[in-house]
């Protein structure tokens, strides 16, 4: 078996198991959670609405936090959205999730794909210069945050290393490329990472709790 | 002449003119040996976990945007007052302890272990440079609230005895004689009699059948008793059937504020049997701020089950009157800014009340620059205020509300937190300051219409 045909085969079926089990250990690990009744009278009815108003709205900064966030949420929009475009809407990719998926969807270019990438790839390298040289961020990063930066880089990388080939065989560094997704799907479920889908239990959370007492969400 | 502050020495090996920074202080109560101190605060802040907290704790981006929001942070520029991680220690025993991946942090040993020298270091960062605001948890992209976090971490600090001196005197002040002044029964009784002679303003005091229990916090009774007599002139003006109660009229809770949950419990339960008692329909909470959050957000979870009354601040009683028609009051030839207390309006969602109640009185109205949800704490919340230890930092972060309020350029300055009052009393007196913070009760009752005070 060849490098390619290890990491399209066992490595990646692995790293599915342990992407999908870790995921679904780590939500169940926090959604079962003993929870307790509030007996308080509601200013506001907040039930699924609520949760889903400030998953919606957090994803945006409130005015007064504007200027000093700018800088970090730029990045961070510029990051994830070349993240998804890369990820979903890369034609190859498309192939690979109908693969067992049964179906799929339209695509963009190729050029407009590796244009996201590249943004992506400076916009993550800004966001660790960043949290390289913040005082408060050198004071509050640990191994988690950088070797979810290295594992979420590396498939991006690898991944606009394939169409300039750079005199390595296509198979080798698209065998390198898998090999990096089969890192960041086995990271994926331990690390910071989780926020991908924490993020709505967190938001959803926040929405109904304050909702519920009509407070500022 | 110039003096000398000698409480503090010479540093002679400063490579400038400098004093030696003064020590450190570390309170601890009780005679607990260390390994009992860490195991109770963690036992105590990881004891009431939900889904809520639990993915607050597992979802932190580690952005450190939350800083940008934080006064401590933003007037110091100390990265230990970024929010998030001033519950750090509470995060690393999380992930250590009780997470989805517990196991793993502990078999690859990823997560240290919290040390006594940690917590004492963070007990600095959990009471004197936090006043549990909230601002923070605006501003997090996770939408973490990192203010409840601190409120839990509370909690593992009281029971570790790891509590600062003045507050934990004052939270066990006011649980063992029911008001963090030592107020009692008697006093208030006497002050109550006072302020009814003084203000020639009837007071019921201890009937036994009312729809409306007021309450006062110990601020108002000792520092600006003329509040008793203003709940009194307006709830008279409304026509209600309410009352003072002796065995109910402490608003304040410190055993909230300090991280003691038996305590709050017993403050909060005997304001919920006295209005239980005299089959209040609704009790009135005071210009108080904390007394806000610990009755009307908790006060039926203490209870056990939803209260038999509607619990309102006095914000909240004042627009409904005023908007209902059942007092009148005449307008006001002034400017004015409004400092909105923390736990009303951020945290308790009743930030419109106040407003209401400005547009009745008919001020020219200067709100603050991001005033209302986004106000500027006033540094004094979260029992600041009480440590000694913490006044010059607690200086330092009111000079961003003094710029708030200055830029209004408002003739008047009101708020509807004793606490919060009294926090800009000590900063006014600090900074030689002109503004001088009124009571937006106050203003009311004083602006009551003729035949109706």
């Amino acid at each position: 078996m060849d490098l390619l045909a290890f990491a399209k085969g066992p490595a990646l079926q692995v790293a599915a198991y342990i992407f999908v089990a870790g995921t679904i250990w780590r939500i169940v690990g926090i959604v079962l959670l003993k929870e307790k009744v509030d007996y308080s009278e509601p200013r506001k009815s907040a039930g699924l609405m609520a949760a889903l108003k400030v998953i919606y709205t957090r994803s945006f900064t409130a005015s007064p936090f504007k200027r000093a966030t700018l800088y970090p949420k730029m990045l961070a929009y510029v990051q994830h959205l070349g993240l998804f475009a890369v990820i979903f809407l890369f034609v190859p990719h498309i192939m690979f999730f109908k693969g067992f998926l049964g179906f799929d969807w339209p695509g963009l270019p190729n050029n407009i794909i590796y244009l996201l990438g590249v943004a992506s790839v400076v916009a993550s390298i800004a966001l660790l210069v960043r949290r390289l040289t913040s005082p408060v961020l050198k004071l509050i990063s640990n191994f988690d945050d950088y070797f979810s930066w290295f594992v979420t880089v590396l498939p991006l990388v690898t991944g606009l290393m394939i169409p300039v080939r750079m005199g390595l065989r296509y198979e080798d560094i698209l065998a390198v490329h898998v090999l990096s997704v089969v890192l960041l799907m086995i990271w994926f479920p331990f690390g910071k990472l989780g926020h991908a889908f924490l993020v709505f239990v967190t938001r959803g959370t926040t929405g109904m709790v304050f909702e519920r007492r009509g407070a500022k969400t | 002449m110039t003096t000398v502050d000698g409480r503090h020495e010479l540093d002679r090996e400063a490579e400038r003119l400098a004093y030696k920074p003064p020590e450190i202080r570390h309170d601890k109560q009780g005679d607990m040996a260390s390994e009992e101190r860490i195991n109770q605060a963690m036992h105590h802040f990881v004891k009431n976990f939900n889904t809520q907290t639990a993915s607050y704790l597992d979802g932190c981006l580690h952005c450190g945007m939350c800083a940008d929001a934080c006064h401590f942070h933003v007037r110091t520029d100390d990265p230990r007052y970024t929010p998030i991680w001033k519950i750090e220690l509470f995060k690393r025993t999380y992930k250590r302890q009780v997470g989805p991946f517990a196991f793993f942090y502990r078999l690859l040993g990823l997560k240290r272990h919290v040390s006594i020298e940690d917590l004492e270091e963070w007990q600095h960062l959990l009471y004197d440079s936090c006043t549990v605001c909230g601002r923070c948890s605006l501003v997090c992209p996770m939408g973490i609230d990192i203010a409840g976090l601190v409120s839990m971490a509370r909690h593992g600090m009281f029971k570790a005895g790891l509590v600062p001196h003045e507050l934990h005197e004052t939270a066990k002040t006011s649980a063992e004689t029911g008001s963090p002044l030592g107020i009692t029964p008697e006093k208030f009784e006497e002050r109550v009699e006072w302020m009814a002679d003084e203000h020639d303003v009837e007071i019921p005091m201890n009937v036994e059948q009312a729809d409306v229990l007021a309450v006062m916090s110990s601020i108002e009774i000792n520092k600006y008793p003329q509040s008793i007599a203003a709940t009194a002139k307006i709830l008279n003006a409304a026509g209600e059937s309410w009352t003072f109660r002796t065995d109910g009229f402490e608003a304040t809770n410190f055993g909230m504020l300090s991280g003691n949950a038996e305590w709050q419990k017993k403050a909060s339960m005997k304001l919920i049997d006295a209005a239980v008692k005299i089959g209040a329909k609704t009790l009135v909470l005071p210009e108080c701020g904390h007394a806000y959050m610990a009755l009307r957000w908790m006060g039926a979870n203490m209870y056990g089950k939803p209260l038999p009354f509607k619990v309102m601040h006095i914000s909240e009683y004042l627009a409904d009157a005023l908007n209902t028609g059942k007092i009148k009051v005449k307008k006001v030839d002034k400017s004015l800014t409004y400092h909105d207390p923390c736990q009303v309006s951020r945290r308790g969602g009743a930030t419109q009340a106040a407003r209401d109640v400005i547009k009745h009185l008919g001020v020219d109205f200067r709100e603050m620059e991001y005033g209302g949800d986004y106000n500027w704490c006033c540094g004094g919340g979260g029992g600041v205020i009480t440590i000694k230890r913490a006044d010059p930092l607690r200086h330092r972060v009111f000079k961003l509300k003094m710029d708030q309020v200055e830029k209004t350029e408002a003739d008047e300055l009101v708020s509807s937190c004793a606490n919060c009052r009294q926090s800009f009393d000590d900063s006014q007196q600090h900074f030689n300051w002109d503004y001088t913070m009124g009571s937006l009760m106050e203003m009311v009752a004083e602006n009551l219409e003729e035949g109706n005070s």
